[in-house]
């Protein structure tokens, strides 16, 4: 049987102490099941140090003019008509540990309309799908490191984690860095959702502080007169030290 | 700076991050062309259907800087053009198939850097994995070294027959079966 909201809130509590002082989350998360067949269980072999410059994972793919077309980070302009919803900008610099900006680089995004639905064959969520919006987009970071997407607010959606389970509306983001090392794939989420507590994905990063990287700040100054809303989020990459003490990259 | 930590890809990463060529890493018709291929599998030794694959490696040159066009647009329909048939970007990207199978079509990494690096992302997956393909004929490098003896074999590719290559992803498993998985951060 499915498990209640009160079991998977109790196992969250008591999966609150964060563990490792990692930001990221532990792979093992009982209250997201999902989890539970798809981590490893041996330690992982340590190569944030090693000395071999050569490693092919301290450099990364490129990608440039020909990988995305202006009109990718325009969400609400990928159809004949505008998509329903509240629209918005999201804009933010993509970073590395050092602060260093990520220059050139993909950001690809992907995220449910304003309803709540996935322009996916397996998402059949009773909520409508919107003929004007896939929720699709992608873009370039620019010499500041900056990305900007003009979308949708995303929708809350439900899911089958346990009874009553349901997503905070969040928009997927997956970016590179300079080195294949600092891939990162995360989602973005919007300030004050009040699903925050419930939901064992975002409550999988224990520690309150990394927590809160996660999500957007409303900017006012962003929003555009009789347009849009402005949220901004910085992303900061993680990645072995030689990605981010050496310079003159 | 702290990180922003991740999170899973979900499920529905399948119209946006897949692209046609995805794994057509070679140039077309490019002699030495090879293919990699095998399952994703769980703790329960059941194939993953939604699990996504990255691919990096070094040139057949030993070169490192990687070209862009691995998702060409088009710019007349906003939609895929694919690579170009030319370029060998060095990337590729790999969404398994309902069996849990995947393939990719690549050129054989260089005898310094005989691997093809690999990160990992799947619904359930909190944090991606990475690991790598070895060769099979590979000579024990650092992280190869770091590995104790008896999991080292869960990196090496198997030949099936000339210029296919086997190998699995275990992403839980015993000592000796579960693929070793490396931390760069």
């Amino acid at each position: 049987m499915s498990p209640t909201q009160q079991e998977i809130s109790a196992e969250i509590a008591a999966q609150a102490a964060p563990t490792s002082g990692t930001a990221h989350p532990e792979r093992r998360y009982p209250p997201y099941r999902s989890s539970l067949l798809r981590h490893p269980r041996q330690p992982l072999v340590p190569a944030d140090d090693l000395k071999d410059p050569d490693a092919v994972e301290l450099s990364g793919p490129v990608f440039g003019v020909t990988d995305v077309t202006e009109l990718d980070a325009d969400l609400t302009r990928q159809h004949h008509g505008e998509p329903l919803g509240e629209r918005i900008t999201v804009t933010g610099r993509v970073l590395d540990r050092d602060g260093r900006p990520v220059r050139g680089q993909l950001v690809e995004i992907w995220q449910a309309n304003a309803s709540g639905r996935y322009a996916h064959q397996r998402d059949q969520h009773s909520a409508p799908l919107d003929p004007n919006f896939t929720g699709v987009g992608r873009c370039l970071t620019d010499d500041q490191g900056r990305y900007r997407f003009t979308t949708v607010k995303p929708g809350a959606y439900p899911w089958r984690n346990h009874t009553n389970a349901w997503r905070p509306a969040h928009i997927h983001f997956s970016l590179f860095g300079t080195a294949f090392a600092q891939r990162l794939v995360t989602q973005m989420y919007f300030p004050g959702d009040p699903l925050f507590a419930y939901d064992p994905i975002l409550r999988s990063v224990t520690d309150d502080a990394a927590r809160q990287r996660l999500v957007a700040a409303y900017d006012h100054e962003l929003s555009v007169p009789e347009w849009s809303l402005g949220y901004r989020w910085d992303v900061v990459l993680d990645g072995p030290a030689a990605t981010w003490t050496e310079e003159g990259r | 700076m702290l990180p922003t930590p991740s999170q899973t890809v979900g499920p529905f990463y399948g119209y946006a991050l897949p692209f046609p060529d995805g794994a057509a890493v070679a140039p077309l018709g490019r002699p030495g062309t090879v293919v990699f291929h095998g399952l994703v599998l769980d703790g329960e030794g059941a194939p993953i259907p939604d699990a996504l694959l990255e691919f990096w490696q070094a040139a057949p040159d030993g070169g490192r800087q990687g070209r862009a066009g691995s998702m060409r647009r088009d710019h007349t329909t906003g939609g895929h053009a694919g690579r170009d048939g030319v370029t060998f970007t060095g990337f590729g990207r790999v969404a398994t198939d309902a069996d849990g199978s995947w393939s990719l079509h690549t050129l054989t990494p260089p005898a310094e850097a005989p691997y093809l690096a690999v990160c990992v992302f799947a619904r359930g997956l909190l944090h991606h994995l990475f690991t790598r393909v070895y060769l099979p004929d590979a000579r024990p490098d650092e992280v190869l070294r770091r590995i104790p003896a008896e999991r080292r074999s869960t990196l090496f590719a198997r030949e099936e027959r000339p210029g296919v290559f086997g190998f699995d992803i275990r992403l839980q498993g015993a000592p000796h079966e579960e693929t070793v998985f490396l931390d760069f951060a």
